[in-house]
Order: C-alpha cells, then structure tokens, then sequence
C-alpha cells in the first residue's frame, strides 16, 4: 500500500493514499467537485469536460482535479472566482450542445448536468451563447435501451464501458469537430452492431444519452 | 445514399487490402498508412475495405470506422467522374460557398462527400484553392469557375454532360 498522505480540502483536513488523484480523494470525502468525463479507473485522464477545476495553494492557476495525484501538505479550495468562472463557461458550452428539455428527457432528475447546475447555482438554460444543436435522430434500434445523440455530451463514459468494461468495441468517437459523436461502425443502428445490449454503457452514461427503455415508462 | 460495388470491384478491394496488410506486417499501430495505401490505389475507403482491415487486424470496426471520419485526408464514396469541389475557405464563405454547396447538393440530389450512384459526379468541400479575389470559388475537375452563383450551377452540370430538366418533362407525359 502507498504512503498515506494528509491534505486540504476547502479547509478540512482529509487522508488519502499518495498519488491518487484529487477529484475521487474529494469525491470519497463527501467534497462535491463536478465532473463528467472522469473515470477513477483510468490511469491517464482525459480531462475533456474542464468541469472539475481547483484553485491549488502555490500553482500559479487552476488545474484539472481529476488529473492532479495528491502530495503531502497540498491546500486545496474547490470555489473560487476564476474556478467559478471557468466551470460556468465550459457548462455552457456544454449545454449550447446539448437539448435542453429535462421534462422529456430519461434521465431527469438522475442527470450529472442537473446535479452540476444545482450543486454550482448554473442555470440549465444558454444565457450568454447560443444553441448550435443540429438535431441528430434518435437511435431506437436496441430492445433495452435507447441512444439519443442530442443529450450526449462526449464525454467517452460509455466507450470507456463498451471496452473495458463490456469488451465488446461496438461503439466509438467518431467525425470530427462539431460533427463528433458516438457512433457504431459507418454509423449505423445499434441493433446493427456487434453490440449485446448488456447496458454498461447506459451505466456509464451521465445524462440522458444512453436511457434504459424500461425506466421510460 | 449507397453506392454499389461490382463483384470485380469487391475482388480489387479485397487483393488490394491483403497487399497493404502484407506491406504493414499487420501491425495495429501502422493503421493510418494502411488507410492511405487503400485509398492511394483505390480512390477511397470502402466499407468493405475497413470491415476487412479490422478483423485482421484485429480491431474493433468502429476503431477503423473513427480514424477514417477523422482525418479530411479520407474519403467514405468513389470520386465520381466529374470531381466538383466546392471552396469553403474564409473568402468563400463569406462570399456565400454554402449556399453554392447547397445548389451543387440538391441538383445532384446527394450530401456533401458523397458520390451520385452513377458515379458522374463527387461533391465535396475544400479548404481554399488560393484565388480568393473569384470567391465564391468552385473547382470542376481541374478547371477553376469563379465568382459563382447559384444560376450557374446548373449550366457547369449540363456542360458536363448531366441532363437537367429532361427527366422532369418526361415525367409531365
């Protein structure tokens, strides 16, 4: 087992194991700091979402807590006016993606996206940008659950799943830029695909992408 | 829309994957040059083509499938005949390319990227084709048209020979 560490956090004091990275050590201690691309498993990050900032005491800006492995004595504060201000824009990004009808949508009130607007005091609506949503058709093809590409906000949970998880490879990034999205093989119907519906990926969705059909009512 | 492929086609396709393949010693991480030997002989990817590269390499299709739509470099149909490419450079754009595009699409009845079913004609996009000052630019095969509009879309696609207007009457008797 690694040496035990003592850290910071927003002012309490928490013990982790050396190395570990700081956005899970704050998670496991009841510290919210939001985050959507994060998987604790994953030796290299993607830190893709650039939702899980925090102010470090001693780096000069904020840094990525799902990249950071913690170190002896680290100050760490998970608010702060320029964390603030760079989660509420790369929030609203995401959202100027992404179909912003929660009524309608599978996953309401189970939602990351949710969870991070309350958590934060975002609002779930485009204020400063706006929508560059092109209205993508949903993905009915699977018995057990349904792909809708509209609320999907790349964050690879669920290829992460459907590898090594699942170790199936039925799903994948694919395009490009503002065409970039998660696609089986020529994009074609799930139900196409070498997919076996064992929901690993509906499991690792955040939002309302990947929606098991029973929970839909 | 899906173009189809002849049983000689399928059979190139299938010898010219294997000697890419071979050239490569099969190695997963020289995909890329596989991709751009395939498409150097054959004038794109196939779906065939990465069906068959993925399996023996033995990766997932998608893996193949992302790589391809990745990368500009790579192209999904057939180059048609006549090769129009429409410029979206930043003079262009603002010049209107777009709707130049879209006039070349619905008249072709195809997507930007994709190639009629008879293969006459290949539409897509490029970055800039350096003569800014004719924007909107338009590059038929190897012949530059600019300042077009969308009025003369019509008359490059009958001077290559596609017949426009005839199949309507024909559908008036």
């Amino acid at each position: 087992m690694s040496r035990q560490v003592t850290i910071t956090i927003d002012g309490q004091q928490v013990t982790a194991a050396e190395g570990d990275k700081l956005l899970w050590v704050a998670l496991d201690h009841g510290i919210y700091i939001p985050h959507l691309c994060g998987i604790r498993e994953k030796e290299h990050p993607d830190a893709s979402c650039r939702l899980c900032f925090v102010e470090v005491e001693g780096l000069p800006n904020p840094v990525t807590s799902c990249t950071l492995p913690v170190k002896e004595g680290m100050v760490v504060r998970t608010r702060s006016e320029r964390v603030d201000r760079l989660v509420r824009t790369a929030f609203e990004l995401l959202l100027s993606n992404h179909r912003l009808s929660c009524a309608k949508c599978g996953k309401n009130g189970r939602c990351e996206l949710q969870k991070i607007a309350q958590e934060r005091g975002l609002k779930l609506k485009l204020t400063r940008m706006r929508s560059l949503l092109v209205e993508k058709p949903v993905d009915d093809s699977p018995e057990k659950f349904y792909y809708d590409p509209n609320r999907c906000v790349l964050c690879g949970r669920c290829v992460w799943a459907d590898r090594e998880k699942a170790k199936i490879g039925a799903i994948g990034f694919v395009r490009r830029g503002m065409d970039r999205r998660v696609a089986a093989f020529w994009e074609q119907p799930l139900a196409d695909s070498p997919c076996i519906e064992c929901l690993a990926c509906v499991e690792a969705c955040p939002v309302g992408a990947l929606v098991a059909k029973e929970m839909k009512e | 829309m899906e173009i189809e492929i002849t049983a000689e086609e399928r059979e190139a396709i299938k010898t010219t994957v294997a000697e890419a393949l071979e050239k490569n010693s099969y190695r997963r991480d020289r995909l890329l040059p596989i991709l751009q030997e395939v498409q150097g002989r054959l004038g794109y990817l196939p779906r065939e083509a990465m069906e068959q590269i993925a399996s023996s390499l033995k990766i997932p299709e998608v893996d193949v499938y992302s790589v391809a739509t990745f990368y500009n470099q790579f192209r999904l149909n057939p180059p048609g005949e006549h090769q129009i490419k429409v410029c979206m450079g930043t003079a262009c754009h603002m010049a209107g390319g777009h709707i130049i595009m879209d006039s070349f699409a619905r008249r072709l009845n195809i997507k930007e990227g994709e190639t009629t079913p008879d293969r006459k004609f290949s539409l897509e996009r490029v970055a800039c084709v350096g003569c800014c000052a004719l924007a909107p630019v338009v590059v038929v095969n190897e012949n530059v048209e600019g300042k077009v509009r969308p009025t003369r879309v019509d008359g490059i696609l009958m001077a290559l020979g596609k017949e426009i207007g005839k199949k309507n009457e024909e559908e008036k008797r």
